[in-house]
């Protein structure tokens, strides 16, 4: 009847159900993390509206697509790995990942690129063509930077993240068995692509 | 009442011996949730005394009328520095993390959080962001003068150590996040067989409707900390009037976080309470499931009112009404609460042990807390009231009377499971005295002061309002002094104490089945329930 | 906690392809909107657009489907915080 406490343990058999829950709280704090960023958004675009359209006309639409492109793939093979390691099939599983990984650095990339246009033309807080523009075109920029700077940092993140699974899934540590781990960091990466999904329209396509 | 199988049999000292490791690394690395409760109390009891300190030399300023004692820009440090340290230091973390994390497990009957290493880092997240804080004290150009709150745009302008300040700010909310997180999935996951949610005590509901506060809310002050350095180091312009950024907008980022943290920190509080009344009533809880729900419902409605913070700030009216009304509406599931326990002592055999007596007064205390509340939600008073000493007092009602006489009766109802050790009773209710009496004489004066007009986070006061602040301040010393007295008192029961049985309280949950101190593993057996919690009668289930 | 745990079902292959096409499909929709239209059919395109895709990977991708109902209402309490804080911000906002 009454077992052993020791016997009931979780420094035993694993509770993947518990895992997996804890890191979807965790997502939920970046959500609301960003979420207050979303709240500065909707607020100052209807204090500026034409300020906010204005402001979307000096970034790079193709840019942004592109990335979008780049994250809503790299979302596909990271879905994909966790199916294939599942399945057993070992070697498309770590394919996936490893395109995840390639996708999320072209990601980083492509957005090094973007900001170093934005700064190299002046358009950057206190920066010289940004001091000429309307105060809401400013706001405009600070919410720009910080969002798509936070976004970047997750993204590095996650890179950094996958990497490990991908090491964890040569190693065998992440199995067809034993696979949360994988599990949850494609979670994770799948929020920082949703992320992106409402930064896309709310930065890119305001104008 | 007491299971004779548990607790007959002392294994060592529990586990304050056991433990993969000995000494100060044993308990610098323990992932033991009982440890690391107990790393806990002692490090936010150290920063409370700090805080305490720094408030008794606020109260020497306002004694020292022709000249003050110290200049104004130090007296703005003063109260920056007490607010830090008290809410993110000690209230905050409060009884979640001290008692949370020692009995959330063992009252449902697991060994452990469902993350324990994470739960280690939550601590050193706090030291951290303790010692960040301290660094921030004596680096650059001085500690932030700001107020706790930080409000920009002079957040954003003055010379003071505001960033390193707002980020030890920033990581300490991870440490809050963290705990939410694992107590969350620990209840989700970990019941003993038997444990369904409608038999937790009530201790876990409340720390159950606490963690998600920690976890939606805290991100919001997390992101608006970070937007503070943001515009410091680069001037995004968010806050800042010069660029088009509405300040008014901070305020609400700021409240949005800030008024449920106020949750965070009342409602374990109200958990520990719902715990030690019935024990001492030796009577079932009046109404678990009201209690129980009502704890989530002050966690929904209290992220619905932050903006009574801000009625004078230029809110829309609009707002400022639609505010009003919601602060009025998250009285009442509090106020459920305090009906329950004043239901619950009716016909019980009561008890008066010290826990009870600070238990009843957490009950008193809380309820002048509360309705100073409710007088100040109201739009007309307010705009007299708002920062004014009658905020002040408000708040010392339902943080310090609340929470902090929470926090010391949950320490007396639980300090000998805790510790195995029995302190002096008798001097236990010997410090009640001046606490009690030294806290009405200090808070209530402060209310009366702020009717008067008194301002808050003044260095300094016209003549006219003197006389209260001679009795507050002496109201304050009384009141220091039985707290020395309190503590003093656990202190030596630490070294001297008599050792204490598994159960001195005749209590009915599932920590009292173990011993004191309970072992690493909690349980010698793994529990399983059958019947209802608080069940002291069990043929009249009452 | 059972000991045998479930584990919810594989996700095919194929839905996983198709769930990608219909969001590059989407977002090319919404680009396209943006660029030629009027502006508010293309704020009207934004707020249902936009959540729909963020739908699709959350009930496909992070496997949200297959999940317990608790965790899905987990999810709608996480989202629905996070826009009563937008609202009751805007109550402010829209009057001043």
């Amino acid at each position: 009847m009454s077992k052993p406490a020791a016997a009931l343990t979780h420094t035993g058999p694993k509770d993947y159900q518990g895992a997996k829950l804890g890191m979807w709280i965790f997502l939920f704090t970046e959500l609301l993390l960003f979420g207050g960023l979303f709240i500065l958004y909707s607020s100052y675009r209807a204090i500026y509206p034409h300020d906010f359209h204005e402001g979307g006309r000096h970034l790079n639409v193709v840019l942004g697509v592109v990335n979008t492109v780049f994250l809503l793939t790299s979302s596909l093979t990271v879905a994909v790995s966790i199916s294939a390691l599942r399945k057993g099939n070992r070697r498309l599983t770590l394919q996936c990942l490893g395109a995840t990984i390639v996708l999320g650095i072209l990601f980083l990339a492509n957005k090094y690129i973007e900001w170093s246009e934005e700064i190299r033309r002046g358009i950057y807080p206190n920066g010289p063509e940004l001091e000429k523009l309307p105060n809401g075109e400013k706001i405009f920029y600070g919410l720009y930077y910080s969002m798509t700077g936070l976004h970047g940092l997750h993204v590095l993140a996650g890179v950094v993240v996958l990497t490990v699974m991908l090491a964890f899934v040569i190693k065998n540590r992440v199995t067809a068995a034993d696979y949360v781990k994988l599990e949850n960091a494609g979670l994770y990466w799948h929020l920082v692509d949703v992320i992106w999904i409402f930064l896309l329209p709310m930065l890119y396509l305001a104008a | 009442m007491t299971n004779s199988a548990a607790g007959s049999v002392p294994v060592a000292r529990g586990y304050l011996e056991q433990g993969k490791r000995k000494g100060i690394p044993g308990w610098l690395l323990s992932t033991d949730h009982k440890r690391i409760g107990v790393l806990y109390l002692g490090t936010m009891l150290t920063f409370f005394f700090v805080a305490v300190l720094i408030g008794v030399l606020m109260r020497i300023e306002q004694l020292t009328l022709n000249p003050p004692l110290f200049a104004a820009q130090t007296y703005n440090a003063f109260f920056t520095l007490h607010g830090v340290i008290m809410i993110f230091l000690f209230v905050l973390p409060g009884l979640s993390a001290v008692f949370g994390n020692f009995f959330l497990p063992i009252m449902i009957g697991a060994e452990d959080v469902a993350f324990p290493r994470l739960n280690l880092a939550s601590w050193y997240f706090f030291i951290t962001g303790a010692l960040l804080a301290v660094v921030a004290l004596f680096t650059g150009n001085g500690p932030p003068d700001t107020g706790w709150t930080f409000y920009a745009p002079f957040s954003i302008r003055t010379g003071t150590n505001v960033t390193l300040g707002v980020f030890a700010a920033f990581v300490l909310g991870f440490s809050s996040i963290l705990t939410g997180l694992n107590f969350i999935t620990t209840v989700h996951r970990m019941r003993a067989p038997g444990m369904h949610w409608h038999r937790m005590p009530l201790f876990i509901w409340s720390l159950y409707a606490t963690a998600w506060i920690q976890v939606l809310a805290t991100p919001i002050l997390g992101i608006t900390l970070l937007l503070v350095i943001a515009e410091r180091l680069f001037g995004i312009g968010v806050f800042d009037p010069a660029k088009g950024g509405d300040p008014i907008l901070y305020q609400h980022l700021f409240w949005i976080y800030s008024h449920p943290a106020v949750y965070i920190m009342i409602v374990p509080a109200m958990g520990a309470i719902s715990e030690i009344i019935p024990t001492f009533a030796h009577r079932t809880i009046f109404g678990y499931k009201a209690i129980a729900y009502s704890s989530m419902a002050i966690a929904a409605l209290g992220s619905l009112v932050w903006g009574h913070h801000m009625f004078t700030s230029g809110m829309a009216d609009q707002a400022n009404a639609v505010f009003s009304l919601l602060t009025f509406l998250v009285a009442v599931p509090s106020a459920i609460k305090v009906f329950n326990w004043t239901a619950t002592l009716y016909k019980g055999s009561i008890e008066l042990k010290p826990a009870m007596l600070y238990a009843l007064t957490f009950i008193f205390l809380f309820a002048i807390g509360g309705l100073t509340g409710v007088i100040q939600g109201a739009l007309n008073v307010n705009v007299h009231l708002h920062d004014t000493y009658w905020i002040v007092g408000h708040f010392h009602y339902v943080m310090f009377g609340g929470t902090g006489v929470g926090f010391l009766a949950a320490l007396l109802y639980w300090f000998p499971k805790m510790f195995g050790k029995m302190y002096n009773q008798t001097m236990a209710v010997v410090a009640w005295f001046p606490i009690f009496i030294g806290f009405n004489i200090f808070y209530f004066t402060m209310l009366v002061l702020g009717y008067m007009g008194m301002p808050r986070r003044y260095f300094t006061h016209l003549p006219q309002y003197h006389e209260a602040h001679v009795i507050a301040s002496i109201g304050a010393f009384i009141m220091v002094f039985g707290l020395l007295l309190f503590f003093g008192n656990l202190l030596a029961a630490l070294w001297k104490g008599k050792t204490a049985e598994a159960n001195p309280w005749g209590g009915v949950t599932l920590e009292w089945q173990t011993s004191s101190p309970p072992p690493l593993e909690n349980f010698e057996t793994r529990p399983e329930i059958h019947g209802r919690p608080y069940a002291f009668n069990p043929e009249t289930n009452r | 906690m059972e000991p045998a745990q479930e584990h919810s079902p594989i996700s095919p292959y194929q839905t996983l392809v198709q769930v990608w096409l219909v969001l590059l499909l989407l977002t090319a929709i919404l680009v396209f909107v943006s660029t030629k239209y009027h502006e508010a059919l293309s704020v009207w395109a934004m707020l249902t657009l936009t959540p729909l895709k963020a739908g699709l990977v959350f009930y496909y991708f992070m496997h949200l489907k297959y999940e317990k109902p608790f965790l899905k209402t987990m999810v709608l309490i996480a989202i629905a915080a996070l826009l009563i804080f937008i609202g009751l911000t805007f109550l402010d906002i829209l009057q001043r």
